[in-house]
């Protein structure tokens, strides 16, 4: 019965979409373009608005309105839309295999360095995000760089007469002092289980490393190389200091300790910095990346891209759409992103104000990437599902880091070529 | 031709039953069988997102029933579907029987309790989901707490976290939800039996588990055909509890993975691990309904013919 609401809800959508449409058309003024622009982001209503302002200051041709989706639903709402032929100009996108399955079916406009010049102002790898790997083609422009890194609490720390540590040995003796004071040293929980793959990445980074990154792209190595092997029993062995009965403690209740203050150290996303100040803003805060085996080593943060600002294919306003993507690819709006909403825009020669946000820029700088989303989410069984049930099931004690990477192994081996030996 | 007045009685009669039926069967055929047929067909399509590509003939129902990828997940959810409807048969099921024979005794404040059993029922499944959630959590949960006070620490458990318990926490949750449903009609269906029988039983001296067993249950099986075939059902589309208790990915490692869940997240995708495939989705989706309609048919017939007339 699932597919008659969903449906029903598709019906819904479609109505609702026909509405916006045809309320945009009534609402336009006589040579006014008005742009819709779609986004998940109901949080950043504010923020997105006064960039609408800016951009109209420069474009009084143009209007743009702002609506915004629940993001659980939000790909389902735009999919059922572009394939009824209908959607908003300006869409805001994912990145990687979320942004492919709008992309592959040609929904999205192409866009390069003459139409979009502003692209030149992006890293490669931000580019590389919002690619489609069958065209090589670039469908939209990056809006937000993501880390997996370690959030600490300050105060706590110095309480502890603790400092940031530097080699997984200090991190294990920061933990050890930490849980001697009757401080919880992590927050996190394994029960949500994406919470795994972010915790993988926020701690293993730097003992991976950018070469064993290389050698799985190349098809040198794979998941059952030492270095991976290694890495996750060292986190089965951190884990005895998460949360109390971690593998029962969920993402908001991990969220919660960590706010709370009842907790050190918080392995998880730069995006998890502005939530947490907002919740408790007395919060001293402080960022590290994964600490290395050895002194020595590159230090190193897992990054990704979070998604993008496209132009829906079928838009009757295809110049309006590229001039206010082509604004949202500028110094002065990745300034004005990273400022207000303390997330680190991609584009180059921002000014950051916020010291922890400006040192989060620096990690994000020379990192290596959030592997399995960045690598291995194009097909099912995606990285990401083997990797956060495989760890969420090795850190319960059911399975040695050796049958975890194993089962990653075998699962991603069924459609990628390098691993079938 | 003159109309006699019978033939306009009749033509009366008739546009009156059509205009009473054409509007139902419009909106069902649109709003039921509709987009039954069309996942139906969506199911031999290969998918880019929402966008329907080549006609790919029965791939994705072999994808989903026999795939080396697909189908241990479809077949681990599934397994913990019958292990939901099993569960719940005795446990909800049975233990509504029970309740209602207490109630159908009317024992003191027998009203009140009455009204209570039935309450959560009323209750957004969502509420009652994040409830029990709450009352499971490991560290400040009820469940937890309530064993620490009476000394039972060793029996503490991160219940929604242990592969061995996660599921049985949903079932439990499920049964305090719902139990009011099968009491009420229960009750109903004993209230229905006359009381001459019942006294007549007390009067040859049977005892009150023969009284249940060969007088109440097998008076009360209209009942129990409506209760099993919503059970049944009920368990093969099991969705919300855990969804919101265990979420998508059916957490720990598939441990709480049901159908519906396997459904959801192939269809639609899930935004922090996988992306989407619409026809594997109704692929699934499609089979998911045949064994319903199949089983469920079967399943009436079958508590139908156990049925006794009075």
């Amino acid at each position: 019965m699932r597919e008659l609401k969903m449906k029903l809800t598709r019906r819904i959508v479609m109505g609702a979409a026909a509405a916006c449409l045809l309320f945009s058309g009534t609402a336009a003024m006589a040579q006014q373009t008005e742009l819709t622009f779609w986004s998940w982001r109901q949080e950043d209503k504010a923020f997105y608005q006064d960039i609408i302002k800016k951009f109209q200051e420069k474009n009084p041709d143009i209007s743009v309105k702002f609506e915004a989706f629940a993001p659980e639903n939000y790909q389902t709402i735009l999919s059922t839309a572009l394939a009824a032929g209908r959607g908003p100009d300006v869409i805001q996108v994912r990145a990687y295999g979320n942004l492919e399955t709008i992309a592959a079916p040609g929904y999205l406009l192409p866009i390069d360095k003459q139409t979009v010049p502003e692209l030149a102002n992006f890293p490669d790898a931000a580019l590389a995000a919002e690619t489609l790997r069958a065209d090589g083609k670039i469908y939209a422009v990056p809006f937000a760089t993501q880390t997996m890194l370690v959030i600490y609490n300050n105060k706590i720390f110095k309480d502890a007469g603790v400092q940031p540590p530097q080699t997984w040995d200090d991190l294990v003796k920061v933990s050890q002092t930490l849980k001697s004071k009757n401080v919880t040293p992590f927050a996190n929980g394994t029960a949500t289980a994406w919470q795994n793959e972010t915790i993988v990445g926020a701690l293993l980074s730097s003992m991976l490393g950018k070469d064993f990154e290389a050698d799985i792209v190349a098809g040198k190595a794979d998941f059952t190389d030492p270095r991976f092997v290694n890495a996750l029993a060292k986190l089965k062995d951190i884990s005895q200091y998460f949360a109390p009965n971690f593998t029962g403690v969920d993402y908001p209740s991990s969220q919660q300790l960590f706010v709370a203050g009842r907790a050190g150290m918080f392995a998880g996303g730069s995006f998890e910095v502005a939530n947490f100040k907002k919740q408790n803003p007395s919060l001293d805060l402080g960022v590290f990346a994964s600490p290395v085996q050895k002194a020595g080593d590159e230090r190193l943060v897992a990054r990704f891209y979070d998604g993008g600002y496209a132009v829906n294919a079928k838009t009757d306003k295809k110049d309006a759409a590229i001039k206010f993507v082509r604004f949202l690819a500028t110094p002065e709006y990745g300034t004005l992103f990273t400022n207000q909403l303390k997330n680190i825009s991609p584009i180059k020669g921002i000014k950051v104000e916020d010291p922890l946000t400006q040192e989060m820029t620096k990690l994000a700088d020379g990192a290596m990437s959030y592997l399995m989303l960045v690598h291995f989410r194009y097909q099912e069984p995606s990285g990401s599902v083997l990797l956060q049930s495989n760890v969420q099931k090795m850190l319960a004690g059911q399975q040695t880091p050796e049958q975890a990477a194993a089962e990653i192994n075998k699962g991603i081996a069924t459609y990628y070529k390098p691993f079938q030996k | 031709m003159p109309v006699s007045p019978k033939q306009a009685r009749t033509w009366k009669h008739r546009s009156w039953v059509a205009f009473l039926v054409v509007p139902p069967i419009a909106f069902m055929s649109l709003f039921v069988v509709y987009p039954i047929l069309s996942a139906f067909a969506y199911a031999f399509y290969e998918w880019q997102g929402l966008a329907r590509g080549e006609f790919v003939g029965l791939a994705n129902f072999q994808q989903v029933l026999f795939g080396p990828t697909m189908a241990p997940v479809v077949w681990n959810a599934f397994l913990h579907n019958v292990q939901a409807l099993i569960a719940l048969m005795i446990i909800q099921n049975g233990g509504g029987f029970l309740l209602a024979w207490l109630l159908y005794k009317e024992p003191f404040g027998f009203r009140f309790h009455r009204i209570a059993v039935f309450v959560p029922v009323v209750l957004s499944t969502i509420i009652v989901g994040f409830l029990w959630k709450l009352f499971l959590n490991p560290n400040f949960g009820i469940v937890n707490q309530a064993l620490y006070a009476v000394g039972l620490d060793s029996w503490a458990k991160p219940w929604l976290g242990d592969s061995s318990t996660a599921l049985w926490a949903l079932i439990l949750a499920n049964v305090w939800h719902f139990i009011g449903f099968p009491t009420l009609v229960y009750l109903a269906g004993m209230q229905r039996i006359p009381s001459e029988i019942i006294e007549a039983a007390r009067l040859d001296g049977t005892n009150e588990w023969q009284l249940l067993k060969n007088i109440v249950w097998p008076l009360v099986a209209p009942s129990t055909t409506i209760l099993f075939t919503l059970l049944f059902i009920g368990a093969f589309n099991w969705f919300e509890i855990p969804y919101v208790m265990a979420g998508l990915d059916g957490s720990p490692f598939g441990s709480t993975d049901v159908l519906g869940l396997v459904f959801y997240r192939t269809a639609f995708g899930n935004q922090s691990a996988s992306i989407q495939n619409f026809g594997l989705g109704s692929a699934l989706a499609t089979l998911i309904f045949l064994f319903i309609v199949v089983f469920a048919s079967m399943l009436t017939l079958w508590l139908r013919r156990r049925e006794i007339q009075f």
